[in-house]
């Protein structure tokens, strides 16, 4: 092997950005075409009156946001996705930090308890759903034999408007636990041991040690979740379509939901674009009080 | 302590029967015969394997996990492929604007899929990639996620091995295939778990751009099942809840803990 000569190192610095840049283009042009190009063409189609292939026909500015604000169906829909967020993203962090706890202790056989417990996370939302559709069966479901069985009357937990959300939000709580439960249980494991050991040593009760050192040291990981949840919980389709399709009386209508029928069922893509755009800027909020929390996070270290 | 470790040991018993019994209710209605379904039994009296042979013939449920299989795999390999590329851009290579690029790759997990739907899937059906393999798996191939995953993994190979493969005449393209990928195999199996694992359970996206029983994937198969059949085959769609679940269960409980790492590591630093 000969030794580089000073002129290949020129070349080789020269076309350090060109080779940089194609090692990066496969991902650049990826983004470009199904990210970026998407996401800009959106925006514009929000400000136009389209026919039903989205070719834009009419300029309408802040039409479609301005008939959505004054929609009863907009805000409806609103309503039911911070319903869904409210009912599921606290219940899903607090049942899967309490099973992230008791999978933490240290005793024998407890792979098969962590197995068990992040299970949720390899099934599909379709099969959760189906699963979850026949026990909410009204005649044949667990649900209702259970209410039979002590003496209550049934209840039509996907048809009636009153535990639509309720029970759409409980499957989903389900659904998700597997996943909180991984990134939770991570986050323990990487507390450090000898907190621990001192705590034990000075004789502090679980209770007190949860409280002191536990949760605290958890809270970068606890937001982290807390953020994907939510983000995740603004975009839930997949049990909507398969439990509700929205309904009864929209209920249940979710924003993507809502997105989905105005583009692919009511051939409205002009106001799926707005709705589209309030989702965006939604999550972007989101994100940007995850940077902030993370940003507050590295300073107090 | 004794007793308190028998009180965890049955908290943690009662949880994993909440959290399994789903599942395992669908196992025991897949195993009932229409019949039995309908009394609304916990347990088949005589378990059959009839519904799942049902779930073959009557459905093209072989069509349906082939394709998932297909899509799932292709998006594996392109994300594995296009983040480690770009990841290893990122790390090992020095050109003005790497900063500002990577900060746009980050920015691009801001976007929620959802909202950019209607013009990829009016790009999709003008590339005529509707019902194909390629218009399923193609818009998923680059991933923020995984470049930042891989990212943090090359960083912790020293900058002077590379230094010294160049000196030596080494080419980059070889140094990352013969080093750079062999020295991270677990962030890639994570990263491969991971992609398998969503592109399995995707569903709004082929709800979207198939339309035909010879292209359709699993989660979609289930859904046109469960919407055309009759309540009393209740049976043969639980087998095929079955079916579809057994392959990333499997995958999820073999790569649990590389799964686990990675994502804590994503959440962490």
């Amino acid at each position: 092997m000969t030794v580089a000569l000073p002129r290949e190192k020129v070349r080789t610095r020269l076309s350090d950005a060109a080779s940089g840049l194609l090692y990066l283009s496969p991902s650049i042009v990826l983004f470009g075409v199904f990210l970026v190009y998407p996401l800009l063409r959106t925006i514009y189609l929000s400000f136009f009156r389209t026919d039903t292939q989205g070719t834009p026909l009419e300029f309408v500015g802040v039409g479609h946001y301005s008939t959505l604000f004054t929609s009863a169906a907009f805000w409806q829909s609103i309503q039911a996705t911070v319903g869904f967020v409210l009912l599921t993203v606290p219940l899903t962090i607090l049942i899967a930090l309490g099973l992230a706890l008791l999978a933490n202790e240290k005793l024998k056989g407890m792979g098969i308890f962590r197995t068990a417990f992040s299970a949720t996370m390899g099934m599909s939302v379709a099969a959760s759903s189906v699963i979850w559709m026949f026990m909410y069966n009204p005649s044949i479901g667990i649900f209702n034999r259970f209410l039979e069985a002590v003496g209550a009357s049934g209840v039509q937990w996907l048809l009636d408007p009153q535990y639509a959300l309720l029970s759409v939000s409980l499957a989903t709580v389900w659904m998700n636990i597997g996943f909180t439960f991984l990134i939770l249980l991570g986050g323990l494991q990487n507390i450090d041991r000898t907190l621990y050991e001192s705590a034990d040593i000075a004789g502090t009760s679980y209770w007190t040690q949860l409280r002191a050192i536990t949760i605290p040291m958890l809270s970068p990981t606890l937001f982290f979740v807390g953020i994907i949840s939510l983000i995740n919980a603004f975009q839930t389709f997949g049990q909507i379509d398969l439990l509700t399709k929205g309904g009864p009386t929209n209920a249940t209508n979710v924003i993507v939901y809502a997105i989905y029928k105005d583009a692919f069922i009511n051939y409205n893509v002009g106001s799926a674009s707005a709705q589209a755009v309030l989702l965006f800027i939604a999550v972007l909020l989101l994100t940007w009080l995850q940077f902030k929390l993370v940003e507050r996070k590295v300073h107090y270290q | 302590m004794r007793l308190r470790n028998i009180s965890v040991y049955v908290l943690l018993v009662l949880c994993a029967v909440v959290m399994l019994f789903p599942i395992a209710y669908a196992f025991s209605i897949s195993l009932m015969d229409g019949k039995e379904v309908l009394q609304g039994h916990l347990l088949p009296r005589e378990p059959s394997l009839e519904n799942y042979v049902a779930a073959f013939e009557r459905i093209p449920m072989m069509t349906y996990l082939l394709n998932s299989l297909i899509v799932a795999l292709l998006v594996m390999i392109g994300q594995v492929v296009l983040s480690s590329l770009a990841a290893f851009a990122f790390v090992f290579i020095d050109f003005k604007g790497k900063g500002l690029i990577f900060m746009l790759f980050l920015a691009t997990m801001m976007v929620p899929w959802e909202a950019t739907m209607v013009p990829n899937f009016l790009t999709i059906q003008s590339l005529g990639w509707l019902n194909s393999v390629w218009g399923l798996s193609v818009p998923f191939f680059a991933l923020a996620f995984g470049t930042f995953l891989l990212r943090q993994q090359f960083k912790t190979i020293p900058y002077e091995m590379y230094e010294a493969s160049q000196i030596a005449g080494i080419s980059r393209f070889r140094f990352f295939c013969n080093v750079v990928l062999p020295v991270s195999k677990t962030p890639i199996v994570t990263l491969s778990v991971y992609s398998f694992l969503t592109t399995w359970n995707m569903y709004l996206w082929p709800l979207l751009v198939t339309n035909t029983e010879q292209a359709r994937t699993v989660q979609i198969g289930i859904k046109q099942m469960q919407s055309n059949e009759v309540a009393s085959d209740w049976g043969v769609v639980m087998a095929a809840v079955i079916l579809i679940i057994i392959p990333t269960l499997v995958l999820l409980f073999a790569g649990q803990k590389h799964l686990q790492e990675g994502l804590t590591q994503g959440a962490i630093k």
